[in-house]
């Protein structure tokens, strides 16, 4: 047994009242929920290589196969153009993020819903449920960037000096899945609709980002449309970290983060301002 | 020293809708039906104040318990103290480190393994995974589940399950521990060593506060008890005296109800003027012996003679399940009742229910070809009673005391034979 005497002047007394404010950051009370953060990223990835048949190989198969048929599609019979890249590197280097984003949007979106037995049964800042969804597929980016060095090595494609600064890039990933994912997920707690539009928002989102063309084969007005989507500055920043591509333009990276942060902090009061009712409307 | 809990005006509103979701599924039209006007009735509160300007405190090492009907706010009051939903209005300060436990094995995976699962468990409740760790060997040997500590949960039977689930929550060791109902699991010899595992945590200084149907389990734990009724705080004193005004007062039970002519509940056809709980001898009973029978006897006024329709009974436990439904029978019901008012009594066996409050739902159905009801007249919760075993040691819980969950408790008749060496059984 642990001696909890002296823990009672160390906990800060729990005030319970109807909540105002727009955004409610309590830094704190994230930090001490920390562990329960990992915990629950550690349960998910556990679960889901438990789960599947062949577990740590979907991270491999499935961006292979769809890099084999983009290739075939869009390289060989419509001849995009590719930077200068072997066409399967080109879309490989664009779908690896890719992939991490639409699996960490689709998994934040149902993150609430999926864990409507916590939600309903134990309280724990909300937020820590799309934050580890978001976090969770790391691992499979993780798995499937090694099929990427496969092919940089198969066409000697060197890799760029700047390469870590991918992480950046995979950050802002990171924080445009999570600031959908908040909007979406608290969205789902009352139009269960929302798993019918993720996989169309998905499909639509990949056609709007430069994953299968370069954003320099688009007239300059259009980039500049393009580049409020932040996963063009993703992309085009991953391009140019890992594989030495031209840089893009940092206006339009600018561009790109700023609507990340505002998509993270919108989302962030839409999912605090819905959080009030969730265990009622769940 | 200050309180552990203060709590002042604290209030919460449930809109329409929030309650009473929409009906879905074929299942929900089911149980719609049986439990009729149920929808309508929210639809014309538009709000309900589940909990309204609730003030106490409660103070260190203080064991309290929370009772009252279905519907009082107790679930409510729990649920806003353990900040699964907000309030509306007022506040409460909870002074400590608080743990709470709505159901046992909140968050269990059953892909996990029971060692993954007491991580997860712990964490989700609020455990650092040092203090896990340090306790580990503990919660194992509590849950004897030493040998399948490397098996998916998915594999464990229900009893492994539940003793797991418990002994991650009774090692939990907050200063406040709220607590709903969750003993109400397991095997007979768990339930023994939980409730003791209970005792030995109200003992132990921590403050508890309690919610539970079973009014044994209140007296046993609670030193304190809070009597809730329609979202208020009708009565705070010691658990006993609680427990008795509880289980006599009219706040627990309605036995009798009638009407005045021209609010009696109907149609042009068919009239209700009163529903009464009887005992053998006739007399209203708003507590029955588990072991005598008991008569629900509707007045009922045909206004229009010869109207194919058939009283029915809805009996529903403090939990909400339905237990039973039963009509009556008679061919002339079938036919059509005469004009002029008929008394109807409908006999519930001996050893039947369940202890606890029954609610009774009464209501007149004509049957329409393809399986179709319609309702004549329907009365949700006209009356409820009381089922109380005197533990005397002859009725279905023979000299057992602890929780005795099921939505009917009856008596059954054991056989016993003795299988002979050649293999044929010989009954005696």
């Amino acid at each position: 047994m642990i001696a909890d005497a002296s823990l009672a002047e160390t906990v800060r007394p729990v005030v319970i009242e109807p909540s105002r404010g727009l955004l409610r950051i309590n830094l704190a009370e994230l930090w001490a929920y920390r562990e329960l953060l990992g915990i629950l990223v550690w349960r998910d990835i556990k679960v889901r290589y438990k789960q599947t048949a062949i577990g740590v190989a979907w991270a491999v198969v499935q961006p292979l196969a769809t890099m084999i048929v983009f290739t075939l599609v869009f390289g060989k019979f419509a001849n995009f153009p590719s930077q200068g890249l072997p066409y399967p590197v080109f879309v490989f280097s664009g779908l690896l993020p890719w992939l991490y984003f639409a699996s960490s949007l689709t998994a934040s979106s149902m993150s609430v819903v999926s864990n409507v037995n916590l939600v309903t049964k134990v309280y724990f800042p909300r937020v820590l449920l799309p934050l580890a969804a978001v976090s969770v597929p790391a691992v499979d980016l993780l798995v499937s960037s090694v099929v990427l060095v496969v092919l940089m090595l198969w066409f000697g494609v060197a890799i760029g000096p700047l390469a870590p600064l991918i992480l950046v890039f995979l950050l802002l990933a990171l924080a445009t899945a999570f600031g959908t994912g908040l909007f979406f997920s608290a969205l789902n707690v009352r139009f269960r609709d929302v798993p019918y539009i993720i996989p169309f928002l998905v499909q639509i989102w990949l056609y709007l980002s430069p994953v299968i063309y370069p954003v320099s084969a688009l007239p300059e007005r259009w980039q500049w449309v393009l580049s409020l989507n932040p996963m063009t500055a993703v992309i085009e920043g991953f391009r140019w970290a890992l594989l030495d591509r031209p840089p893009p333009d940092p206006g339009k990276i600018v561009v790109s983060a700023v609507t990340a942060v505002v998509m993270v902090v919108a989302g962030y009061a839409f999912f605090r301002h819905a959080e009030r009712q969730f265990a009622d409307k769940i | 020293m200050p309180a552990s809990i203060t709590v002042e005006g604290l209030s919460k509103r449930y809109r329409l809708g929030q309650l009473a979701g929409g009906y879905d599924t074929l299942r929900d039209q089911l149980a719609a039906l049986g439990r009729g006007g149920r929808r309508a009735r929210t639809e014309e509160e538009r709000e309900l104040w589940a909990l309204r300007d609730v003030s106490f405190e409660v103070q260190p090492g203080e064991v309290v318990g929370l009772i009252g009907r279905n519907g009082a706010g107790k679930t409510t009051l729990l649920r806003l103290l353990t900040r699964i939903t907000e309030p509306t209005g007022g506040r409460a300060i909870l002074r400590g480190r608080v743990g709470s436990l709505l159901e046992v094995g909140t968050g269990f995976h059953p892909e996990l393994t029971g060692r993954e699962n007491i991580y997860l468990n712990g964490s989700i409740l609020g455990m650092r995974r040092s203090e896990i760790s340090a306790r580990f060997d503990e919660i194992v040997e509590f849950a004897g589940v030493e040998r399948f500590l490397d098996t998916p949960v998915k594999r464990y039977s229900s009893g492994m399950y539940v003793r797991l689930a418990f002994s991650v929550a009774a090692h939990l060791e907050p200063e406040i521990l709220l607590v709903d109902e969750v003993l109400a699991v397991g095997d007979a010899e768990f339930q023994r060593r939980s409730l003791g595992k209970m005792e030995e945590v109200g003992r132990s200084g921590r403050t508890v506060v309690f919610v539970s149907h079973n009014m044994a389990t209140i007296t046993r734990l609670c030193s304190r008890a809070l009597l809730l009724e329609t979202g208020r705080i009708v009565g705070d004193g010691a658990a006993s005296e609680l427990v008795a005004r509880y289980l006599t007062a009219e706040s627990g039970s309605q036995a009798h109800r009638t009407w005045p002519p021209d609010e009696a509940p109907g149609n042009e056809a068919f009239r209700l003027h009163g529903v009464r709980i009887v005992d053998g001898d006739g007399r209203v009973a708003s507590s029955v012996d588990v072991r005598e029978p008991v008569g629900v006897e509707l007045t009922l006024e045909v206004l229009r003679a010869h109207v194919p329709a058939t009283p029915w009974l809805a009996l529903f436990n403090d939990q909400g399940a339905h237990v039973f439904s039963a009509m009556d029978t008679d061919p002339m019901w079938e036919r059509g009742a005469d004009q002029g008012i008929h008394v109807v009594t409908a006999w519930v066996p001996a050893n039947l229910l369940n202890e606890g409050t029954i609610f009774v739902s009464v209501s007149m159905n004509s049957f329409r070809s393809g399986g179709k009801a319609e309702r004549q007249l329907h009365v949700d919760d006209a009356v409820s009673f009381l089922v109380v075993d005197p533990a005397e040691g002859d009725s279905a819980r023979g000299a057992y005391a602890g929780s005795w969950p099921g939505a009917v408790r009856p008596l059954l008749t054991w056989s016993r034979g003795v299988r002979r060496q050649d293999g044929v059984a010989e009954r005696r």
